[in-house]
């Protein structure tokens, strides 16, 4: 178990001060200056040591992502811009991180934005965080009085700016482009790659978008040093992460753990166990609503990170854990999903916008006892025909979940359904 | 709940916010401003947008109007119908629905006396059912107006109706004894903070 010593997020709770003066109790704005005169390609080597990957779900390189900006300015300014727009069904750690520690994030910001040379970072909020978001601004106003950022941010002579935009209910906006769409005032459609966003982001200036997380944990990183992070965990899926466990557990609640904790030991320690105990458990989704879900057997001995989970077929996502005992109706809890992404689906590309709502129709039926077992053939065969042939992940975010209820439930469905002949053909 | 003005202009207020919102983006990039101007149009219109609204953020941004309807349309927290004065939004996605959203949904439905989507004839209460609204170790939860009411069950949903009803404010976010997303009854990591905890739950439940 990670060590209270080891942990970035010391207020994710809030019960200390979210404000300037206990941040600073807890080592925020502690020197600044003087990690950002480590200077820049430090700084990014630093970040790239540590190993740290995207804390939003794909889990690149942070300090990779960030190389990819132009190493010198052009006519077009540079930007950062910050992705709160947490939506993933399951995910509720950024807003811990706006609510209780946002110092954390604009001294991250601050040091990001130094070593990418951009004078502005754009935190995009999701617009149901209303309350989050005046906790962040409240931080931010406190950095602007003090002179941790502005003009002169922290002493340093560097210019930056931090301001929030809030989004106004779209999950398709967590999709960096869509999100870089939205902030120029349009509807959240993403955009084809290339170009991507280090050469043409927002306002067709080079942009680079990071989580929050992922930038919430940078001063530490540099404080401690890369070696400290890249310590924690194991090889190529390194450091802390914050964890939300959901669902059926005795316990839900949020804690930041080391990577590549077992699942079992995450939901024992922390969450209260499975309701009813462990041989209670039917299935986890480990890693918000996109990621396939694992059954009983697999949770008992999977690690939670990175690699161990796309092992299993299945993905760290966000790390939001949400747990299944044995009285789910676990066809009932995909096709939810199934819903969920019919709902949020653009409209942008064809096989995504009528898959999804067809995806979601043949879920009804196998709910219902409906499908007959070639149906649920014909099911997997049309999340194969979304699967990969969107303009981003959405299709394949609705694709997926359904693809692993079918890998490890397909005995049910099929029980669901008995009886039920294949629709004549017409 | 306010009928369809005829038209529609920013208050000083208004004005103020909508002025400040632009002042983000950088100069030329004006057009960024429209969500905080539609939300502040909606602020003002009582919680929705009427079409004079909509033209009325096109101009002060010198957008096409339909390019204004489209982000308007787009986007779920912007109403183009009326809502009743308390918009009761229930998360029913996963997490939510696996602790119980089905009992909070009718508790609602029996409390105000409308189904999803309907607003109660006094123009009170709208009630809807939604997807994720990232509170999900707090599950099951809904949102009215701008605050979270967290750890639900049915008799603290009805509570919660009760009070707006009788013009009080009930208590936000967790309904147990939590003070945010930690574990219910004690710290399993920042142990330090423990006798912290037990206070502020303790002070939480007092207020």
């Amino acid at each position: 178990m990670l060590k209270d010593s080891d942990r970035i997020f010391t207020n994710i709770y809030g019960l200390e001060d979210p404000g300037l003066s206990g941040a600073r109790a807890r080592g925020d704005w502690d020197e600044t200056k003087k990690l950002i005169e480590l200077g820049r390609e430090t700084i990014i080597e630093q970040v790239k040591g540590s190993g740290l990957r995207g804390r939003g779900g794909a889990g690149f390189s942070t300090g990779m992502k960030w190389s990819f900006m132009p190493k010198e300015v052009g006519e077009r300014p540079h930007y950062l811009v910050i992705n709160a727009d947490e939506g993933e069904p399951g995910t509720c750690k950024d807003r811990e991180i706006m609510r209780n520690d946002p110092h954390k994030l604009i001294e991250g910001a601050l040091i990001a934005c130094f070593a990418m040379q951009a004078h502005a970072a754009y935190c995009y909020v999701r617009g149901e965080f209303f309350r989050e978001t005046e906790a962040l601004q409240r931080a931010v106003d406190e950095a602007y009085e003090n002179g941790l950022i502005g003009d002169n941010a922290c002493g340093t002579g560097w210019k930056f700016d931090f301001y929030i935009h809030r989004g106004m209910g779209a999950y398709i906006c967590g999709e960096e482009s869509a999100l870089i769409e939205s902030l120029e005032g349009k509807k959240g459609q993403p955009r084809l790659k290339p170009p991507f966003p280090a050469n043409v982001g927002v306002w067709g200036c080079p942009t680079t978008v990071n989580n929050v997380e992922s930038i919430a944990v940078v001063p530490e990183i540099l404080r401690r040093g890369a070696e400290w992070f890249a310590g924690l965990g194991r090889e190529n899926n390194t450091g802390t992460k914050l964890f939300n466990i959901s669902g059926h557990v005795n316990k839900p609640c949020t804690v930041e753990e080391e990577m590549g904790i077992p699942l079992k030991e995450l939901i024992e320690k922390h969450a209260g166990g499975v309701r009813g105990g462990w041989d209670n458990l039917l299935a986890v989704i480990p890693g918000g609503a996109s990621v396939p879900l694992l059954t009983q057997e697999t949770c008992s001995t999977v690690l939670m990170d990175f690699d161990s989970l796309k092992e299993q077929k299945s993905g760290l996502g966000t790390a939001a854990v949400m747990v299944m005992d044995k009285s789910t109706d676990v066809i009932r809890a995909i096709t939810r999903l199934s819903r969920f992404y019919m709902h949020e689906s653009c409209g942008q590309c064809t096989p995504c916008r009528e898959g999804s709502g067809w995806m979601w129709r043949m879920m009804e039926r196998v709910c219902a006892g409906d499908a007959s077992p070639a149906e649920i053939d014909l099911l997997e065969e049309v999340t194969k025909q979304v699967e990969g042939h969107t303009i981003c992940a959405l299709g394949d975010a609705a694709a997926w979940p359904i693809q692993g209820l079918i890998r490890h439930f397909r005995p049910l469905m099929e029980q669901r359904g008995a009886g039920q002949q294949p629709a004549a053909a017409e | 709940m306010s009928d369809a003005p005829e038209t529609f202009e920013f208050t000083a207020d208004s004005k103020a916010k909508a002025d400040a919102a632009i002042a983000k983006y950088p100069e030329g990039r004006q057009r960024s401003a429209v969500m905080p101007l539609l939300d502040i149009a909606q602020r003002q219109c009582g919680g929705w947008l009427p079409m004079p609204a909509i033209e009325y953020v096109a101009d002060y941004l010198d957008m096409p109007a339909i390019r204004v309807l489209e982000v308007a349309s787009f986007y779920t927290m912007y109403n183009l119908k009326p809502v009743g004065k308390h918009f009761v939004q229930v998360c029913t996605n996963l997490p939510c629905w696996l602790n119980g959203s089905d009992n909070i949904m009718r508790a609602c439905h029996d409390k105000l006396g409308i189904k999803n989507g309907e607003t109660t004839e006094d123009g009170e209460f709208t009630l809807l059912e939604v997807e994720c609204l990232g509170a999900c170790v707090n599950a099951p939860m809904m949102q009215i107006n701008d605050d979270y009411y967290e750890d639900l069950d049915s008799d603290a949903t009805k509570q919660i109706l009760d009070d707006l009803k009788a013009g009080k404010q009930p208590k936000t976010g967790s309904q147990l004894e939590r003070y945010t997303c930690e574990p219910l009854g004690g710290l399993t990591s920042l142990t330090h903070q423990e006798e912290l905890r037990a206070q502020k739950v303790s002070e939480k439940g007092d207020n």
